[in-house]
């Protein structure tokens, strides 16, 4: 057997869950993302796992309540107009204090868009599509073996935390082959679920799993907790790639494929001399802010590459206190910026000069 | 390479059977024929033959598409001149099938008339480094799925087992095995082996038939 495998991003997504220990998959087929579903398909029957079509996305995601509620590694995938409509669901996972695993391969939008690839569901995955105080992680990834690898990652960390971990990637992400070594992956087993509701033997008080409260006093004392437990989140999971910081002056803000776009453009910058790096953000929630913020310190123009009108230049901003200049570099409804769109910006960047 | 007067691309997605169809045209082509390319895949909206449009018009091969392959719409429409192909006796043709049963049930459209007509080859473009036809007896649950679907059983193999452009030589050197033993199963001959250009001094001797491709232009990202 080979040692690589020449994998999709979605199919990666899919595999890596599998091996994760994920045995459910609940989901509702939408290009640019059918194909984690429907490598699920082929592959949990013969695992003993269940792959389900849901009736709705709506169906889907409150079928991963279910399963998370009783203790088991659970998933459900979609693209942004199925994410709206599972966004309900993922605030009861919220209030309820469920572990799930959650995918967005971005598209187009808003409405219906189109297929192609995009990054502006940014604000709806880190300030919570659905409604009420709360967070996922977030995970971006910039390569098919990051889709794997955070996929693992984010089954351990929606355990460990009790919460939805969002793997936020795009149509590209999903889309395109590179070869995977699924072998260098690192799984931790789930852990114990005391609170599951796994039956009680009649040795324990029933577990319940509840988003409704029927004090206001008792519901306030379970956000003040559960934020509690984001502080340890914004503490422990924060992560993020430099590149070429050390001396730079102009700072290139980007995740997923703006980020392999941009490496492009900074090497071409580099090789005229201009002093630009880079800040990738993996995880959008919690946000990178202390590299940000210390990156402020010495960068005089921070440029944000995305897929949207101009959404993640505003963590930027909020975690450099909008001490230094902004740029944003965008091309938006399924379009990517190019390298040399995004060298443009860098050289204009680095005329500006210091503020 | 000998051609049918129709020539059947299948394989998973993922496989490198629109890659493969499109460079069997551009040979077709070098061989003086006229020949045309058919893009009915009705299962994948990326990664189209439409993708390759500008290098097939400068080739002089005409292109049947649906015309909505390269753009927001997802559905799964053909062509209705796809019935060219089965109807234009004087023309040979290229024909890029999606990537499953499912996109293989548009060729069963075709299937009657060009199983009678008989002067055409069926290829399955086999990758075992792809996920999901890893080892033999996957790959050839695949393709008796698609032959079923389709209405045509495959004539024959193209060997693409690659891993994009971090291929070797080794790669592929190492995929023979595999091959050799889909193709036995199948009681079909390997055809040929397909690489990339760059690896032809490697793998000159190593193997009958290979079949050097040009892959589409693509964005180094």
């Amino acid at each position: 057997m080979a040692d690589k495998v020449l994998m999709k991003g979605n199919e990666a997504i899919a595999e890596a869950a599998i091996i994760a220990g994920c045995r459910h998959y609940f989901g509702y087929p939408i290009t640019p993302q059918t194909e984690v579903a429907a490598y699920m398909a082929k592959k949990m029957p013969k695992i003993g796992g269940t792959f389900l079509q849901a009736e709705s996305e709506i169906a889907a995601i409150n079928m991963v309540y279910g399963v998370s509620s009783a203790g088991k590694r659970v998933m459900t995938s979609s693209s942004s107009p199925g994410i709206s409509l599972k966004s309900e669901g993922l605030s009861y996972l919220a209030g309820a204090d469920l572990p799930a695993f959650v995918v967005n391969v971005q598209r187009g939008g808003p409405g219906l868009g189109g297929i192609q690839p995009s990054q502006s569901d940014y604000f709806q995955a880190t300030r919570g599509g659905g409604h009420g105080d709360y967070h996922m992680i977030v995970y971006a990834p910039a390569s098919v073996q990051e889709m794997a690898a955070l996929t693992v990652k984010a089954f351990d960390t929606a355990d460990k935390y009790r919460m939805t971990s969002m793997i936020l990637a795009d149509g590209t992400m999903g889309q395109m082959m590179e070869p995977v070594d699924l072998e260098s992956l690192k799984v931790n087993p789930a852990p114990e679920k005391p609170w599951a509701t796994t039956g009680t033997d009649k040795k324990r008080e029933h577990n319940i799993i509840n988003s409704l409260y029927l004090k206001p006093e008792q519901l306030e004392q379970v956000n003040f907790e559960r934020y509690e437990r984001y502080k340890e989140v914004e503490k422990n999971e924060v992560m993020f790639e430099e590149y070429l910081m050390d001396d730079a002056e102009i700072c290139v803000a980007a995740f997923g494929i703006a980020a392999r776009v941009s490496k492009n453009a900074i090497n071409a910058a580099r090789a005229k001399g201009i002093k630009v790096g880079m800040i990738r953000p993996i995880t959008l929630w919690p946000f990178p802010k202390d590299v940000f913020k210390k990156a402020a310190e010495k960068v005089h123009t921070f440029i944000s590459v995305e897929l949207s009108m101009g959404q993640m230049i505003e963590d930027v901003k909020l975690a450099t206190e909008c001490k230094a200049n902004y740029k944003l570099c965008n091309r938006v409804g399924g379009m990517i910026p190019l390298p040399e769109q995004v060298l443009a910006d860098i050289e204009e960047a680095a005329k500006g000069g210091n503020k | 390479m000998d051609y049918k007067r129709i020539t059947i691309v299948c394989g998973h997605y993922g496989s490198g059977k629109t890659n493969v169809a499109l460079n069997m045209a551009y040979e077709q082509k070098e061989q003086g024929k006229s020949v045309a390319i058919a893009d009915l895949d009705i299962v994948n909206p990326y990664f189209r033959t439409k993708d390759s449009i500008e290098e097939l018009n400068n080739r002089g091969i005409k292109l049947i598409c649906s015309d909505y392959a390269g753009t927001n719409l997802d559905i799964p429409a053909l062509p209705d001149e796809m019935y060219a192909i089965t109807d234009n006796k004087s023309q040979s043709f290229v024909l890029d099938i999606g990537g499953d049963d499912r996109g293989a049930l548009a060729l069963g459209r075709l299937a009657p008339a060009i199983v009678k007509e008989n002067n055409y080859s069926m290829i399955a473009v086999i990758n075992m480094y792809r996920p999901l036809t890893r080892d033999t007896a996957s790959t050839v649950e695949v393709l008796r799925e698609i032959e079923y679907a389709g209405g045509i059983n495959f004539t024959g193999i193209i060997n693409n087992s690659n891993l994009g452009s971090d291929t070797t030589a080794k790669d592929i050197i190492n995929s023979f095995g595999y091959a050799a033993d889909v193709a036995k199963l199948m009681n079909i001959p390997i055809i040929a082996t397909a690489a990339n250009k760059r690896l032809k001094a490697e793998l000159v001797g190593k193997t009958d038939n290979l079949f050097y491709i040009e892959l589409q232009n693509s964005l180094t990202i």
